[in-house]
Order: C-alpha cells, then sequence, then structure tokens
C-alpha cells in the first residue's frame, strides 16, 4: 500500500515534469536535428550543430539578444528604483488612500496592451522616443510597476513594524529606516520582483514590433519571429535561437533560486 | 535625565478607534513608573507617543519641559527597547549597537569606544561578531538593552521587554534592570501586562484601562488602597474578594461592594463572635501557603492558609476579616470610598 502511494507520487511528478519540461526539451531536440529530417516521426538518424551555427552568425539576432539584455535590464532596475520606495511608503507610511493607489495601480496592468499600441505609439513619436530601446523601457515599466508595487509593498508589509520602529526610534528618518534597515533585509523580495520583471520585459513581444523599425534596435523575440520572414522557414535555427533566448532566464533563476524559494514562502514559516 | 509631562493627550486613531484619553501624568527625573493594564488599554500607545512614533491627537507633550508634540524621534534623545527585540537581522550584535551612534554621526573610535564599554556592562563581549539569528532570547534581550544604553538617552522607553524569556531567565532580567536603573539613575517608562513585574520594579504605577488612567501610585498603595474595583482586581493573586457587605456581616454597610485580599480573611475551626459561617469548596496547595476558596451564599472568597492547618472540602468553617481598617469599600460604580 505504501509502495503504491510512492509509485502514484512519482507517476504524478513525472508527469507534471513532462508537461513542464516537455516542449522546451523537444525545442532542444528540434534544434539540433539535421534540416531534413525536421517534420519527420521518431528520433533524428544523428543531431548536428549547425542550426546553433546559423543562429549565432546572424548578426541581428545577436543585436537582438544585447538589445533585450539593455532593455530588460533597465527596465528591471527602473522597476525596482521606482516601486521599491513607493511600495515601503504604501506598507508602512500614512498614506491617505492606500487602497485606492494599490486598487489604481491594478486596474493600469489590467489594460489589454493591443488597447494602448496606437496611444503609445504616437506618444513615443511626441516624445522622439519611437525606435529607440528607451521607448520599450518605458512602457515596460509602466506596465510592470503595478505588479512590483504590489509585490514589494506585501513583502514589506510582511517585515515586523517593530525594526522600522526600532530604526525610526534609533534616529533614522523615515528614508533612512528604509535604506539603512528595511532595503537590506528585503533581499528575497528585490530578487523575485526583479526576476518576474526581467521576464516580462524579456518575452514582451507587441510593443517590441510595432514600436521599432531598425533591425539593429529589434528585441529577441521579434527577431526570432522574423527568421521565418523569407520563403523558407528555418525551424530548426528558430528553435536553437529559442532555446539560446531561454538560457539567461535560466541562467538568473539558478543564481537567484535559493533567495527566491525565501521569498515566495518568506512569513510562511517562523524564521 | 529627564522629565517628563504629558498634559491632557489623546490619541485616537483613524477610523475613530480612542486609544488614549484625557492623560495627564508627570514622571521626575530617574523615576521608574511602569504603565499597566490588559491588552488594549492603551498602554503601549502611551509609549509610541512619548517615543514619537505617534502623534496625539490632542494635548501636548514635554520632556525635560520642552514641546516635543510634534517633534519626530530623532529629536527626542529617547531609546525604547521592543518585545521582539527588533534587532536588526543584517548587522552583527555590534553592528547592531553601533547603528544609533552612526546615525548620531559619532566618529568610529568613539563608536567602538562605547560598543564595547555597553558590551563589557552587560557581558556580551564575546557575543559582538554574531548575528542576531544566532543569539539565544536572553542573549537577544541583552542585545537589544545595549542598543538603548550605547545612545546614554535622556529617557529609556521599554515595551513589554521581558514577556518573551521564559519565567525564570525573566526573573533574572527583573531584576537586572532595576539593579541597572539604580545605577544610571535614567528615568524608565515600562509598559507590561504583567503585575508582578510592575509591583517589583517601578516607583510608580500607572493602571489604565480602555486608553484612560484609573490610578497612579506607588506599588504599595495600589495594593493597600486600590482606587476602584478595578485597580483592586489587577493586583494580588490570588485576587481581592468582592463580596456584598452582608458576606462578611456588615449588612448596614454602605458600601455596595467590600474588598478583603485572601491574606486578610481568616477561617476559623469553630464560631467565635464576629465570624460568618462558610463550607470550603476548594483547597488548593501551592508550596508557602495553601488557597483556600469557600462558599457563602453564592459568594465565593479565598483566603491565604499556612500550609498543614487547611480545612478539607466540604467541612464547615468560621470566617472573618482580621482587621477592620484593611477592608476595602467601594459604591455601586466600583469607585472607592473612604472609610470613616
Amino acid at each position: 500500500m505504501r509502495n503504491l502511494t510512492r509509485l502514484g507520487r512519482v507517476l504524478a511528478v513525472a508527469a507534471l515534469l513532462t508537461f513542464l519540461l516537455g516542449p522546451f526539451l523537444w525545442q532542444g531536440l528540434t534544434s539540433l536535428t539535421p534540416e531534413a529530417e525536421l517534420g519527420g516521426r521518431g528520433w533524428p538518424s544523428h543531431l548536428t550543430w549547425r542550426a546553433w551555427a546559423g543562429a549565432l552568425a546572424r548578426e541581428d539576432f545577436l543585436w537582438s539578444l544585447f538589445n533585450s539584455l539593455v532593455v530588460a535590464a533597465a527596465t528591471t532596475c527602473l522597476c525596482l528604483l521606482c516601486g521599491a520606495p513607493a511600495a515601503f511608503a504604501l506598507a508602512r507610511l500614512p498614506v491617505p488612500g492606500r487602497g485606492l493607489l494599490l486598487g489604481g495601480a491594478l486596474a493600469v496592468s489590467m489594460f489589454p496592451p493591443i488597447a494602448v499600441v496606437s496611444p503609445l505609439y504616437l506618444v513615443l513619436q511626441q516624445m522622439g522616443l519611437l525606435d529607440t530601446r528607451a521607448g520599450l523601457v518605458l512602457p515596460y515599466a509602466t506596465f510592470a510597476l503595478p505588479l512590483t508595487l504590489w509585490l514589494l509593498t506585501s513583502f514589506f508589509r510582511q517585515i515586523p513594524s517593530e525594526l522600522y520602529r526600532a530604526a525610526r526610534v534609533d534616529g533614522c528618518t523615515p528614508f533612512q529606516a528604509f535604506r539603512w534597515v528595511l532595503l537590506p533585509v528585503s533581499g528575497p523580495g528585490l530578487a523575485t520582483t526583479a526576476l518576474l520583471v526581467f521576464v516580462f520585459a524579456w518575452n514582451e513581444f507587441l510593443f517590441a514590433l510595432s514600436f521599432i523599425h531598425s533591425p539593429g534596435r529589434r528585441t529577441v523575440p521579434v527577431a526570432i519571429s522574423l527568421f521565418a520572414a523569407e520563403h523558407a522557414e528555418p525551424w530548426a535555427e528558430i528553435a536553437a535561437a529559442s532555446v539560446i533566448a531561454t538560457l539567461p532566464l535560466l541562467v538568473l533563476t539558478v543564481l537567484f533560486q535559493r533567495r527566491i524559494v525565501a521569498g515566495l514562502t518568506a512569513g510562511a514559516v517562523k524564521a | 535625565m529627564a522629565s517628563v509631562s504629558l498634559v491632557d493627550v489623546e490619541k485616537r486613531y483613524r477610523g475613530g478607534v480612542l486609544a488614549v484619553s484625557e492623560l495627564s501624568l508627570t514622571i521626575a527625573d530617574g523615576e521608574l513608573v511602569s504603565l499597566v493594564g490588559p491588552s488594549g488599554c492603551g498602554k503601549s500607545t502611551v509609549l509610541s507617543l512619548l517615543a514619537g512614533l505617534e502623534t496625539p491627537s490632542a494635548g501636548r507633550i514635554l520632556i525635560d519641559g520642552r514641546d516635543v508634540t510634534g517633534s519626530p524621534p530623532a529629536e527626542r534623545d529617547v531609546a525604547m527597547v521592543f518585545q521582539s527585540y527588533a534587532l536588526y537581522p543584517h548587522l552583527d550584535v555590534a553592528g547592531n549597537l553601533a547603528f544609533p551612534l552612526k546615525l548620531a554621526g559619532l566618529g568610529r573610535a568613539e563608536r567602538e569606544g562605547r560598543v564595547r564599554e555597553v558590551a563589557q556592562m552587560l557581558g556580551i563581549e564575546a557575543l559582538l561578531e554574531r548575528k542576531p539569528a544566532a543569539l539565544s532570547g536572553g542573549q537577544r534581550q541583552r542585545v537589544a538593552l545595549g542598543r538603548a544604553l550605547v545612545r546614554r538617552p535622556k529617557l529609556f522607553l521599554f515595551d513589554e521587554p521581558l514577556s518573551n524569556l521564559d519565567a525564570g531567565l525573566r526573573a533574572q532580567m527583573r531584576s537586572e534592570l532595576k539593579r541597572l536603573h539604580a545605577r544610571l539613575g535614567a528615568t524608565f517608562v515600562y509598559v507590561t501586562h504583567d503585575q508582578v513585574e510592575a509591583m517589583s520594579l517601578s516607583d510608580r504605577v500607572v493602571v489604565m484601562r480602555e486608553g484612560r488612567v484609573q490610578q497612579v501610585a506607588p506599588p504599595a498603595v495600589l495594593y493597600g488602597k486600590p482606587a476602584n474595583t478595578f485597580v483592586a482586581n489587577f493586583f494580588g493573586d490570588p485576587r481581592i474578594n468582592l463580596v456584598p457587605p452582608r458576606i462578611l456581616g456588615r449588612p448596614e454597610h454602605p458600601a455596595a461592594l467590600l474588598g478583603v485580599r485572601p491574606e486578610e480573611l481568616e477561617l476559623l475551626a469553630q464560631d467565635a463572635p464576629g465570624t460568618q459561617p462558610a463550607r470550603v469548596e476548594l483547597v488548593e496547595a501551592v508550596g508557602p501557603e495553601s488557597w483556600v476558596t469557600v462558599e457563602l451564599d453564592g459568594s465565593r472568597l479565598t483566603a491565604r492558609v499556612a500550609p498543614g492547618s487547611e480545612p478539607s472540602p466540604g467541612e464547615q468553617v468560621w470566617m472573618r476579616v482580621r482587621e477592620e481598617s484593611r477592608l476595602h469599600a467601594f459604591d455601586a460604580r466600583g469607585e472607592r470610598l473612604e472609610t470613616p
């Protein structure tokens, strides 16, 4: 009986892992399959790095990786820079209309991006930010800030209020208490938030497609989608590029993993 | 060192909850004053008001004669020890102790000197490089105390600092605090819900209930002359016996309730003049004495009895008040009546 439950659990985990990892592994396998055998059934006759070489040989693609990195990193920094002090204020200071503010932020994030593409296009045009990386960072930060605000506000609220009060009595101004006491103990919350914002900015497609025209300024999702622009569809190269585009996120997640787990479960158990 | 005055202070929170009302209190320089009461009585709010973590809705707060009603905590030169200790988890013990000094702009040499001095005084020198997570409860308590001491503030505030310690350590820290107070000669304001702590530590005790002060007096007066039935009930273990006068054989007495402390109630084996018959209900031996609960006419009274001389449950006894002057009389609203 005990062995049966155990077997059941193993099967359930295996099924879940297959569901989550399957597409990614399939993608990886596709990227290593010879062009001629794509679309066929069964395992490829042999594996080849040719598609990887092809993807990495595309200058546009390499630039897009760089662009995405810059845009996503800038968005993350901007969000944390604006979001962390705001979230601290919402969590600890007597801000009137706190619920309204948080609700408003949530409402902003509910807007379907497609509905604001045209107005944003005009705004960016007026600001002279069309076809620039900064022109992506601004709208990305706008859409990612509500998430930042919500995550960090709830994170700061979980930090015992006595810590903030102790800092104040010890002579801190509210901002000093934030900077020297709350921020240093918020590593897990900041890491979790940063990663989620980074992933959002890294994956974003619609704005990147609409606001950038120069091939040299495209981000990864757009660049990959344009691989197939000619008559041939280079599936293996697209697969290779997709795997390559996933790697930075994988690295970041592994790097932050321990802090993030702490961040996701903070307050659940007594420290 | 500082004197503290609260003048007609009121604190109403957003949403209209009245936490403190009509509070006027003067604390002398070097005095140790406790604020006690059940949870939610406003005692911690008073501490926050003194620290500057909250601003009163009305009234004024003076420290050393200077009006600090609207001043931020940094301008008050007040230190506080919190119930949860509130140590900064990212700093080691030395960092925690030096934190307020850094904010005050003291130089490195001066900071290190003071940290060492305080660590020595509290016996935590060996812990200076440890993080708070690696300390026991008692050690954390000492570090929290040290972080307050290191500033040499005018006024020390304690918010139930011992309630997270186990019983043995609590008693030890209590006497240590009392010694510390004597040594520093500083003004201490101490919040607790523990009547023993308040009685044993304080020069004067402020009893609060639902945001209002019930009585301000030295411990002996609180115990000997409680201003109302709430105060009478709050101090003393076992509690004071509060019964209608007829139960004590005084049907003519003008009071609504008479109070008699368990040590003032005498139980006799035989009838004697001025006694009332009662039935023993419960006998609890607590070591140096026993608590005997008797029942008469629907009222229960407890008496302290020397061990070995307790009656048995169900037995008939005769009770009387040892000394008439120790009888407390209260009117129908529970206020003390001064017996002529």
